[in-house]
């Protein structure tokens, strides 16, 4: 199997506008077509250790990131999502390529792949048990996962944790990390190894850049693993580290709330969920240094805790 | 390239999957990949989830094709969900004010329990009340949390005036949109159907009167109408399909073909049949059951204009997909959109609809 990085940045530039590039990332094989050179360079540094192929007969979703046939191209040139034929969005700057390209293969995910129970929440995994952090925007999520994929746990997912309907575990996408604002600052300090793309202004999210998935966790890409720990991240500046627990029932509803298709699988994600809840530590996280939160990670509380807060 | 067969084969391969579901083992992986993208371009991957279930072969579907299959039979399953209980809710919103409504399409499907509901997917719920008792329903739904989707003064003037139905309402919690109807067509429309035969045939459900469908006849003839009216065919062949179904299940019974010709000549509606017919035997392949072969070619139209119908259906009733594009596909799509516009309206009053909607009006575009 073909990795992209042996690929040369021609190979790839060519492929990628001519035939299309078929990218395995995760479970899902997609077969991309651009010419947009932010795109080709952002593939290429932010994918180059996931499985290629040069062709194939099926792919999951067959995309295009290009700009729109209008006269605008020559001034405001911009950039659109093409769907098989279906433009799901509106177009963006042309410099938002990259981060197009990201949120459109969540999109395609999430609106597609309903063999899973798509929670919106990052998944980690160590000694073959995943932590699962769902989180709001600001709630410094993709921070602390940026961090702990790089200090002792496997990147199962940063946007989008996939449950089996049968057996709850987690299947790794292992994407990139979608960093934003101060946070790109504080992982390029905190993580010396980081790989990040170049910066994109003036999103919707502000400034984002994208960090690469560590190599291991597309190594270890087939290894599927079972949730134990749900934790609602925050992070609070100057606040100390608190790891407290939080009621089932509540976790329950909040989950549900941050899944893309849980009402679409009706009884069965309900009691899917329920099931993972009820196998889970459920606990509230409260940072403001990594390195506090990478002690208590390393510590985590084996079995679903008793009510008590545990701070570090 | 990638083995991938050529355009011409490619525009047979769904037609042919839908209605001889079990020539599936011939298909490659590069046809799979080809009939997921049109199936779910055509809204009819979720029915082809079924059928390939029904007759056990789903498990030879190969992985990857399978798992968009079933996906969208979620989906479907969902959808069917959400359709049952939004009527129950509009059911009980107009209890206290007695009016009957009258399901179409896809809502009645699913609550008659008709073949077609199955692997449908919803985008809205319509049904028809009695013209006179219109304006009492749409008080009582905007009491009941729904509300208008329509905040332009123009278009609801326009929706009020000269079309079937009241601008469309949305739930203001749950999204979901009804489309209120008092009859089939636009009052404008050269095919004025009276809703009145159409409601003193209606069969209520389960034995509320104050539910209820189509009689069958009708109900076909309502669907052929809605398809070959429309000037969109991205769900062409989906609907073709449905129709289908409907022909099949109520076939069943001695007599009906020969009922369903005769109410389509008291009613007027023996063109959008013939259209029907026409494109279920030369787009599906499927067989005309003979009492409506006869029917139909006496309500033919002369072989010239037949020829430039073929031209335009044969083509814009594909699934939109790339692979089913041929050279002419794009023009066709644009002359039946034209041509509905023309069915719909008068020219006097499409004329100046057509240049209100090309130059809005609003201030903040």
């Amino acid at each position: 199997m073909v990795k992209l990085s042996e690929w040369s940045s021609e190979d790839l530039r060519r492929r990628l506008r001519g035939p299309g590039l078929y990218l395995h990332a995760g479970p899902f094989l997609s077969h991309i077509r651009t010419t947009l050179p932010l795109a080709v360079e952002g593939i290429a540094l932010l994918y180059a250790d996931n499985r290629v192929c040069e062709s194939a007969p099926f792919a999951d979703f067959h995309i295009a990131l290009q700009q729109p046939r209008s006269l605008r191209r020559w001034i405001h040139p911009q950039v659109i999502f093409d769907f098989d034929g279906i433009v799901p969005f509106k177009p963006l700057p042309v410099a938002q390529a990259l981060p197009m390209l990201e949120w459109g293969l969540n999109w395609c995910i999430g609106f597609h792949a309903h063999q899973f129970l798509i929670i919106h929440a990052a998944a980690l995994e160590k000694d073959g048990r995943a932590v699962v952090l769902p989180g709001p925007p600001g709630s410094g999520k993709s921070t602390l996962t940026a961090y702990l994929a790089h200090n002792g746990w496997r990147l199962l997912s940063d946007e989008l944790a996939l449950l089996s309907l049968t057996d709850g575990r987690i299947t790794p996408l292992a994407r990139p990390v979608s960093l934003k604002n101060q946070s790109i600052d504080i992982i390029a300090q905190a993580v010396p190894g980081a790989i990040l793309s170049a910066r994109t202004d003036d999103t919707v999210k502000g400034t984002v850049a994208l960090m690469k998935a560590p190599v291991g966790s597309q190594e270890r890409i087939e290894e599927t693993a079972p949730a134990a720990w749900i934790i609602f991240p925050r992070f609070q500046a100057a606040s100390a580290t608190a790891l407290e627990s939080r009621s089932k029932a509540e976790t329950l509803i909040e989950l549900g709330r941050n899944a893309f298709n849980y009402s679409i699988h009706g009884k069965l994600g309900f009691d899917l969920l329920a099931r993972v809840v009820d196998d889970c530590g459920c606990f509230t996280f409260t940072y403001s240094s990594l390195q506090e939160a990478r002690d208590v990670f390393a510590d985590l509380p084996s079995a679903p805790a008793a009510a008590s807060g545990n701070s570090a | 390239m990638t083995g991938q067969p050529s355009a011409g084969d490619a525009r047979f391969l769904l037609p042919r999957l839908v209605t001889h579901p079990e020539t599936l083992a011939s298909l490659s992986l590069a046809q799979w990949d080809l009939v997921i993208r049109q199936a779910m371009r055509a809204g009819i991957s979720a029915r082809l989830c079924f059928q390939l279930e029904d007759i056990g072969a789903l498990d030879d579907v190969p992985e990857r094709p399978r798992r968009h299959l079933e996906s969208a039979r979620t989906v479907a399953l969902k959808h069917q969900r959400d359709i049952r209980w939004e009527v129950a809710c509009v059911r009980r919103a107009l209890e206290p004010i007695g009016i009957p409504m009258t399901l179409l399409k896809g809502a009645a499907y699913v609550m008659g329990e008709l073949p077609p509901a199955r692997g449908r997917l919803f985008a809205d719920i319509d049904f028809m009340v009695p013209r006179d008792r219109i304006g009492d329903v749409e008080r009582t739904l905007i009491e009941a949390d729904w509300v208008s989707t329509v905040e332009d003064p123009y278009d609801q003037q326009y929706y009020r005036r000269w079309t079937h139905q009241i601008p469309p309402l949305q739930h203001y919690r749950r999204n979901t949109v009804l489309d209120v109807h008092h009859t089939i067509i636009e009052v404008t429309a050269r095919t004025a159907v009276d809703p009145r035969p159409l409601a003193a045939e209606s069969l209520p459900l389960q034995g509320d009167e104050r539910l209820r469908i189509l009689a069958p006849a009708d109900m076909i003839l309502h669907s052929a109408l809605h398809l070959f009216s429309s000037g969109e065919f991205d769900r062409g062949m989906r609907d073709l399909l449905d129709i289908n179904d409907l022909l099949r299940h109520f076939g069943a019974e001695a007599g009906f073909w020969e009922q369903l010709a005769g109410r389509a000549e008291t009613l007027g509606l023996t063109y959008p049949l013939f259209l029907t017919l026409r494109y279920l035997e030369r787009l599906l392949g499927l067989d005309i059951p003979g009492p409506l072969r006869q029917a139909a070619a006496r309500w033919q139209p002369a072989a010239p204009r037949r020829a430039l119908l073929d031209a335009l259906f044969l083509r814009a009733l594909r699934p939109e997909h790339v692979s089913c594009d041929g050279f002419l596909t794009g023009t066709a799509r644009w002359l039946l959109y034209v041509r509905a516009h023309h069915l719909r309206m008068p020219t006097h009053l499409l004329v100046p609809h057509l240049l209100r909607k090309s130059f809005p009006q609003t201030q903040d575009d």
